[in-house]
């Protein structure tokens, strides 16, 4: 019987994958829900790892292996549940609890998944096809098996040259050449995997001299397509750099190397009681060095501000090799132009990142979360200003998600929703503090007012440990759900507060007058739904259609743009430009701006070699 | 045998499930300051199960009403928390026994003999109850309760069925290889398992509601009972750390680790 319970919950979550504003990551984490009959994997000779049985949730340790149907965990019997229960707690704080691995190609992982494998088979379009007008840069050189053999005496170790030029290994590149929504891949023949600065600075230089491209990637979990090559760009990982470089438990000030998985970072951080200021759904994959120069934003923005304000300092290198060493620990540092903050959200077109000293906050010991479900936008405006002012400091996220969000949610998991009956919106709102009693007292009476005042119509308080991860899950797993459909059209955009949501309307409303909405597979266009960081006005406006059509992409674009444009949004709040968002900086960037942008990238980069063809 | 059911469902705090404990400093136990609790999961499962039994009760899908439910945990100054937690998931009022902190949980025995007062005073005739703690895991108390009482019981329950008005009551309960299903008449005792129910979150309105519940603070002795302790730990230890996998460059590598290992 207990078998039961592990089928369900492989097939279910086995190998979920979760994004959110950066990318994804594979849940280890897996949810039983005995009520419902789900396909079964035949459990024969089975390995028996150490596993975790809850009422809600059972816990893969982060280092077993990913779980495949073959190896179907097993337990002896009925009474073990307990028995594993109490072996194998494993646990972290929330955040923590999302371990991942580092990414593994979309097309294996969907393959466990027994929801709607749309798109297993397919093959991913290549970037140069899919945007024809971009050409390849003929100034570039191409390059021959002398190239390769410099760097692979430069960097000495096989596994650090994956060549493609002199040799087959299109499966070990595959990877590098692609993302994991599967939108763009590109024609890479060599990977670099460098592992001190100085090895990055012989590579950039030899690059800059011989004219090569080179895109700079790490845990290659971005939305727009900006670590992944679009022709035959070298493409440098910074995985195999990796140390945790100092702590100062005084000051909370971190130096890592780029290639930190943020997740590790934050482990770290967590044995020494502080938390990396910036967290997000792809933390199981990203690279520390990634997240810095595509600024990545996350779920507690609201709370820890952007990197521009957390990153105290930077160590990079320049195309032409030069090691720029801005690698401070100090809070203040008035001495001449802030360098530092150019090489923040540049997308590895002025240099490439190779270590980040970042300040990091205590991690709080009180963490409440409460999930609302409320009428109208307008009452969550109000809801926001009223935890805004009611729980001020405390107050660490406020997350917006729509109803048909949460249904999506809902059908894909199979989870009861925590509230019952169906309300338009619904919020999540996350506290953190150090003195608990303090924290739930502010809570309890914000929830007692809004309540009271008519503000939220039902919610919803986690009780424990596992209730808050349940809860947000809701929030986490949109784009999991959405993954599950098909494609998906995203937008990440900053709004005005008041018109934040209007957008959606907006766009479903034009998409349905075009006839490109509806519940059967003769309409493109599956849903329109927004949710997002309300405490930061950033909207995710994702459109869910049953395959990318060019169709509703023109229906759509630039429509959204000029939206945006006349209210003075932003295209891109935290998801960066890439290759997706390149031709329309001007929606948000004036004239003078891009000028300026590229005069700085002229002079960094005058022969254009790094990450060419994206960003501006 | 009166129609209707007066449940008793007994609560632990324990430290959150989700929590990695650690051991303290003496090796006497696992560290509790400054650490989450939260209710017990199997308790919550006890909880969840009484409030749909009143519910299966009002929609008539079920030959008895529930008239009352009574949560009840024993402990320190914080265990009133979970008793709120109870009581926003639908438990009517709830006992909190007085056990000071200092001293640990009290023995099942100890335990068992308390609920028997209690049972015995409140007039219940169900008693659902978790089918262990997870701090303790002694998987006791609802065993030495139905024997001193001389009830019926029916362990680990994953589904629990009134089937008539004179209370009978069918529980099902997973066996090695398959369920067992088993009928006594009220009284009863039935501990709880994972498969019972899926609990439900605290609504704001009824966490709200459930602070206006009757909350009465009790003792031991109010039931006749002395925390004797017959136990004694000697000392708490971790179990020896995994050894953590080692990672290789390459294949080369990983082929000269497995001779060395004489794995090859």
């Amino acid at each position: 019987m207990t078998f039961e319970i592990l089928e369900t919950a492989i097939a279910k979550f086995g190998h979920a994958m979760l994004e959110s504003e950066e990318g994804i990551t594979e849940k280890r984490r897996v949810e039983t829900n005995p009520n419902k009959n789900m396909a079964r994997w035949p459990i024969g000779s089975s390995t028996l790892q150490s596993t975790a049985i809850h009422p809600k949730f059972i816990f893969l340790p982060s280092n077993v292996p990913p779980v495949h149907p073959s190896t179907v965990l097993a337990m002896s019997g009925a009474r073990n549940l307990s028995a594993a229960l109490r072996r194998v707690r494993v646990s972290r704080p929330r955040i923590a609890l999302r371990p991942a691995l580092p990414r593994t190609p979309f097309a294996t992982v969907r393959s466990f998944s027994v929801s709607s494998p749309v798109r297993a088979d397919k093959e991913i379009k290549y970037t140069s096809d899919a945007y024809p007008n971009v050409q390849r840069n003929p100034n570039f050189a191409e390059l021959t098996a002398d190239d390769v053999t410099y760097f692979k005496e430069l960097l000495g170790s096989e596994s650090a040259v994956i060549d493609g030029v002199t040799s087959d290994a299109t499966d070990d590149i595959e990877p590098f050449n692609s993302d994991w929504m599967r939108k763009y891949r590109g024609h890479t023949r060599l990977v670099l995997k460098p592992k001190t600065t100085e090895e990055v600075s012989q590579v950039l230089k030899y690059c800059n001299e011989k004219k090569l491209a080179v895109v700079p990637q790490g845990g290659n979990t971005g939305l727009v397509g900006g670590s992944i090559p679009v022709f035959d760009e070298i493409v440098v990982n910074t995985s195999r750099m990796n140390n945790i470089r100092s702590f100062d438990q005084a000051s909370g000030v971190l130096v890592a190397d780029a290639g930190v998985i943020l997740e590790v970072a934050d482990l770290y951080l967590a044995e020494r009681d502080h938390l990396f200021p910036l967290d997000l759904g792809a933390k199981g994959s990203c690279h520390i060095g990634g997240n810095v120069s595509t600024n990545a934003g996350g779920l507690r923005l609201l709370r820890y501000g952007s990197l521009h304000g957390s990153v105290l300092g930077l160590e990079a290198v320049l195309p032409d090799g030069t090691i720029v060493d801005a690698l401070s620990t100090l809070r203040k540092n008035n001495t001449g132009y802030d360098l530092k903050q150019l090489f923040i959200g540049s997308e590895g077109t002025i240099g490439l990142i190779t270590g980040v000293s970042i300040q990091c906050p205590p991690r709080p010991k009180a963490v409440n979360v409460a999930y609302f479900g409320l009428e109208s936008f307008e009452q969550v405006q109000r809801a926001y200003l009223e935890a805004k002012g009611q729980l001020s400091e405390i107050l660490s996220a406020f997350e917006l998600m729509d109803g048909r969000s949460q249904r999506l949610v809902q059908d894909s998991t199979g989870t009861k929703q925590p509230i019952e009956g169906e309300y338009p919106f619904y919020c999540l709102i996350e506290t953190s503090g150090s003195n608990a009693e303090h924290d739930m007292a502010k809570l309890e009476s914000f929830l007692e007012n809004v309540m009271g005042e008519g503000i939220v119509a039902d919610g919803v308080l986690a009780q424990d440990e596992t209730q808050f991860q349940a809860l947000w899950r809701w929030r986490e797993g949109i784009t999991e759900a959405l993954s599950h459909l098909g494609g998906t059209y995203k937008y990440d955009v900053s709004i005005p507060l008041s018109e934040l949501y209007q957008l959606v309307e907006d766009c479903k409303q034009r998409l349905t007058e075009k006839g490109f909405v509806g519940d059967d597979d003769s309409f493109p266009v599956r849903a329109v739904v927004g949710y997002g960081h309300m405490g930061d006005s950033n909207l995710h406006l994702n459109v869910a259609v049953r395959k990318y059509d060019k169709e509703v992409e023109k229906a759509i674009e630039p429509w959204v743009y000029e939206w945006i444009q006349k209210r003075q949004g932003s295209i891109s709040a935290e998801h960066g430009l890439g290759i997706a968002k390149r031709e329309y900086i001007g929606y948000s960037q004036n004239d003078t701006m891009v000028k300026l942008m590229k005069q700085l990238k002229n002079l960094y980069d005058p022969n254009g070699i790094m990450n060419p063809y994206k960003y501006i | 045998m009166s129609k209707a059911l007066r449940i008793l469902v007994p609560v632990k705090r324990v430290i959150d499930y989700a929590i990695k404990p650690r051991i303290n400093k003496a090796s006497t136990g696992v560290e509790t300051t400054g650490v989450k609790h939260s209710m017990n999961p199997f308790d919550e499962l006890s909880v969840e199960e009484a409030v749909r039994l009143r519910q299966r009760g009002e929609e008539s899908k079920s030959p008895m009403k529930v008239e009352n439910i009574l949560a009840l945990s024993a402990g320190g100054p914080k265990t009133p928390d979970v008793l709120r937690t109870a009581m926003a998931m639908g438990a009517d009022r709830a006992f909190h026994i007085d056990v000071p902190e200092a001293d640990g949980s009290p023995e099942p025995l100890t335990v068992a003999k308390m609920l028997r007062g209690v049972v015995e005073k409140e007039n219940i005739n169900l008693v659902l109850l978790g089918k262990q703690a997870i701090d303790g895991d002694q998987g006791q108390t609802g065993q030495m309760l139905a024997g001193l009482l001389g009830w019926p019981q029916a362990t680990q329950a994953s589904k629990v069925e009134i089937k008539d008005e004179a209370g009978t009551v069918e529980v099902t309960h997973e066996v090695d290889g398959g369920v067992e299903t088993l009928r006594a008449k009220l009284p009863m005792v039935i501990t709880t398992d994972l498969r019972l129910n899926e609990p439900r979150y605290a609504s704001l309105p009824n966490i709200m509601k459930a602070k206006k519940k009757p909350l009465e603070k009790k003792t031991l002795a109010d039931f006749g009972v002395e925390d004797t302790r017959r136990l004694k730990t000697v000392k708490v230890t971790e179990p020896p750390p995994r050894k953590g996998g080692g990672k290789v460059e390459d294949v080369d590598g990983l082929v000269s680790k497995l001779k060395e290992l004489g794995a090859l």
